[in-house]
C-alpha cells in the first residue's frame, strides 16, 4: 500500500537538538522517511529515543534545526508562527496521552473548539460536533464535563475533537498510556476504524508493542536515529 | 480569533474563592476612589447650589469671604442704586444688605465647640433665595431677637432647635423656625434680622450685599461699573461662582489626599490581581499548550487572559461602586477653611463618577493582567504541553 499511495509526510535529513545549559544535546539526527496517505504508523523506541520530538515536528508544534519536512506538500519549516497555527488548525488532529480536554468546557464544547477557528456558522458547527460525538459513541454525554467522564470516554472526546476538522494527519502521543486495558482496546479499535473506514493517516507514538501491532507500519527510533525493524 | 468567553467565565467561576478575594481587594480600593470623588462632588454641589445664577454677591475687594468683608452704608446705597438691580413687585429694589458673623456653638453629639455662620438678612433676603423654605415654625420677626436655623444647623448644634435659645452677641436669641435650603450651604447657617445682628455685634458696616439682576446677562456691565468706581473698593461675583470658589481649597485637599491614597492602594490591588492571574496561568499551562496546538494564536491566548483580568476588575469595580453607593445616605460636616465655618454636605454619586470609577477598576485589571497574559501567550507549546 505504501508504494502506491502518495506520501503525505515527507521527511529528509531531519535533525533536532536541544540546548541544555552550555551543552547542545542532539535528539534527532538524519531522519529520512515518508508516510503515505492513509497509512497508520507507529513510532516506537525507548524513552529519550526522540519519538515524541519527531511527532511534535511532524505536527508543527516544534521546529527542526535542519532538514526538509513537508506535510500535504507544504514545507512547514518555512511557516511563521501565525501561519503555522493556521496550518495546524486545518491539517492536524491531536490525541494526547492525558486527553488534554478543557476541564471547564463540556464534551460538546471541547469538540467544537477547533471549529471556532473556521468560518462555519454555529448551526453547522453543532451538526459536525453531533456527528463526531456519535461516531465515538458519546451522543448521550455531550453536556458532561470531563470530570464527569471516565478516562476512556475522555479519550474518545479527544478523538472526536481530533477528527472534527477532517485534518490531513492525526497525531497520537501514547493515546492508551493512561487507560486501563479495556478502554485502551476500545481506543485502539477506534483508531483502527478511523484508518480503515475513513482513510485517516495516523501517526502514533507508543511504548506498547500491543498498540504498535495495530499499526500498518512501525518505525523504530533509537538514540535519535531510525532503525530498521 | 476566539477562545470562547464561556471558557474565561467558567474559569473565573471555578476558582471563585480566589476570584472573589481578588475582586474584593479591588472593590475596597474602588470604594475609596469612588468615595473621594463622591465627597468632592458633594462638596462642590453643596456650595455651587448655594448660589443663584442671577444673584451677585458684592464684597470688599480681596476679602475672599463674607466674614472678612466690610461695606459701609454709603457704599451700600451706591451699590443698591445700580440700574441693573431688579425691582420687586412692591417697587423695592431686590437687594439684601447682609451681616455675616461667626459664632461658637457646641455640637449636640460631642459637645465640642465649632464655628457656625450667622447671617443677618433683610426681609428681602428670603425672596432672593427661593431655595430656602421654612419647614417648621415660622420666619423671624424683623426687629426681634429671633433667629431661624438651617436644617443641618438645627440638627447638629445645641440650642439651635425650634423653641431653644442661643446666647451670642451678648443677647439671648430664640429659635422660632427651621428652614431647608435644598442641601445647599445655607442649611448649615443661622439667619436673623440684619439690623438686630449689627446692633448686637456693634457693627457699623455690612459684610456683603446680595443683589438680584434684572437680566442675568447684565452681570459683566454691573461688575465693570462697580469695580471701576473710585468711591467703591468692592468686588462683584455671580453668587454661583462665589460659592464655587469657596469650595476650591477643601475640594482640592480632599481630591489630592484621596487620590494619593487611592493610587497607593491600587498598587496593592494590581499586585493582587497579578498574583491571581499568574496563578491562573500556572494552573492552566497544559490547557494553554493544548489551545496553541489546536491552532489558537498567541494573540487569542493573550486576549483570553486579558479579558479574564479585566473581568476581575469589572467585578471589583461593581462591588466597590455598590458599597460606595450606600455612602449617599451619610452627611458629614467639616470646617470649610475658606469661610472658617462648619459646613455639612453629603456624598454624591453621579453617572460621571460611576463611569470614572469603573474605568479605574478596569485599568487596574488591565495592568494586573498584562504581564501574566503575556507570559501565557509566549509559553512554548512543547513546554506548556509537558505540564499536563
Amino acid at each position: 500500500m505504501n508504494q502506491i499511495a502518495q506520501p503525505v509526510v515527507e521527511i529528509r535529513n531531519l535533525a533536532k537538538s536541544y540546548r541544555r545549559g552550555d551543552q547542545i544535546v542532539p535528539v534527532l539526527t538524519n531522519i529520512t522517511f515518508d508516510i503515505a496517505a492513509g497509512d497508520y504508523v507507529a513510532l516506537m523506541g525507548p524513552s529519550g529515543s526522540g519519538k515524541s520530538t519527531l511527532l511534535n515536528l511532524i505536527a508543527g508544534i516544534d521546529k527542526p534545526d535542519s532538514g526538509i519536512l513537508r506535510v500535504g506538500g507544504i514545507d512547514i519549516t518555512a511557516l511563521g508562527e501565525a501561519e503555522l497555527a493556521n496550518w495546524r488548525s486545518r491539517n492536524v488532529g491531536f490525541i494526547f496521552q492525558f486527553y488534554n480536554l478543557m476541564p471547564v468546557l463540556t464534551a460538546f464544547e471541547n469538540v467544537e473548539l477547533p471549529l471556532l477557528l473556521t468560518d462555519l456558522p454555529a448551526r453547522e458547527r453543532a451538526d459536525h460536533v453531533n456527528a463526531a460525538l456519535s461516531m465515538v459513541g458519546l451522543s448521550d454525554r455531550m453536556e458532561h464535563f470531563p470530570s464527569e467522564l471516565s478516562g476512556g470516554q475522555q479519550q474518545r472526546v479527544a478523538i472526536a475533537r481530533a477528527i472534527i476538522t477532517d485534518p490531513t494527519i492525526l497525531v497520537a502521543d501514547e493515546p492508551t498510556g493512561d487507560l486501563d486495558r479495556v478502554a485502551a482496546e476500545d481506543v485502539l479499535k477506534m483508531l483502527d476504524q478511523l484508518n480503515r473506514e475513513l482513510g485517516k493517516t495516523i501517526i502514533m507514538v507508543t511504548h506498547d508493542p500491543h498498540s504498535a501491532a495495530k499499526a500498518r507500519t512501525v518505525q523504530h527510533l533509537d538514540k535519535g536515529e531510525l532503525r530498521q525493524a | 480569533m476566539k477562545i470562547p468567553l464561556s471558557y474565561t467565565l467558567r474559569n473565573l467561576w471555578m476558582r471563585r474563592l480566589t476570584t472573589l478575594l481578588t475582586a474584593g481587594g479591588m472593590a475596597l480600593v474602588v470604594f475609596v476612589f469612588a468615595t473621594v470623588l463622591m465627597l468632592e462632588e458633594g462638596l462642590r454641589k453643596t456650595l455651587v447650589e448655594t448660589g443663584s445664577y442671577d444673584n451677585v454677591v458684592v464684597i470688599r475687594r480681596s476679602a475672599q469671604t463674607e466674614v472678612q468683608s466690610a461695606i459701609d452704608r454709603p457704599q451700600a446705597a451706591l451699590i443698591e442704586s445700580q440700574p441693573e438691580v431688579a425691582v420687586g413687585a412692591d417697587g423695592e429694589r431686590m437687594v439684601s444688605k447682609e451681616t455675616v458673623v461667626l459664632v461658637n456653638l457646641n455640637k449636640r453629639d460631642s459637645g465640642k465647640p465649632t464655628n457656625v455662620m450667622v447671617r443677618g438678612v433683610a426681609p428681602r433676603g428670603l425672596t432672593l433665595r427661593p431655595q430656602a423654605k421654612i419647614i417648621a415654625g415660622r420666619m423671624f420677626s424683623p426687629g426681634a431677637s429671633e433667629i431661624v436655623a438651617g436644617r443641618n444647623a438645627a440638627e447638629r448644634f445645641k440650642g439651635a432647635g425650634i423653641g431653644e435659645t442661643l446666647w451670642f452677641g451678648q443677647r439671648e436669641w430664640r429659635v422660632v423656625g427651621t428652614f431647608d435650603a435644598g442641601k445647599s450651604g445655607f442649611d448649615s447657617e443661622i439667619w436673623g434680622d440684619s439690623d438686630q445682628l449689627m446692633q448686637a455685634f456693634r457693627r457699623p458696616v455690612y459684610s456683603a450685599l446680595l443683589i438680584k439682576l434684572d437680566d442675568p446677562a447684565s452681570f459683566n456691565a454691573v461688575k465693570a461699573r462697580l469695580e471701576s468706581d473710585q468711591r467703591l473698593t468692592v468686588e462683584a461675583k455671580r453668587e454661583t461662582m462665589f460659592y464655587a470658589d469657596q469650595s476650591e481649597m477643601l475640594a482640592g485637599f480632599i481630591r489630592y489626599l484621596g487620590l494619593t491614597l487611592s493610587i497607593i492602594f491600587s498598587v496593592g490591588a494590581v499586585i493582587g490581581a497579578m498574583i491571581t492571574m499568574y496563578a491562573s496561568v500556572a494552573s492552566r499551562t497544559a490547557e494553554i499548550g493544548t489551545l496553541r496546538a489546536l491552532g489558537f494564536r498567541q494573540g487569542s491566548v493573550m486576549a483570553a487572559f486579558m479579558f479574564e483580568a479585566i473581568l476581575l476588575g469589572f467585578v471589583g469595580g461593581c462591588g466597590g461602586l455598590f458599597l460606595a453607593s450606600f455612602m449617599q445616605f451619610f452627611t458629614i460636616s467639616t470646617m470649610n477653611w475658606q469661610s472658617f465655618s462648619e459646613l455639612a454636605f453629603s456624598f454624591s454619586l453621579t453617572p460621571g463618577i460611576a463611569a470614572k470609577t469603573l474605568a479605574f477598576a478596569l485599568v487596574m485589571g488591565l495592568v494586573g493582567g498584562f504581564l501574566p497574559a503575556m507570559q501565557a501567550a509566549r509559553l512554548p507549546i512543547i513546554d506548556a504541553l509537558r505540564a499536563a
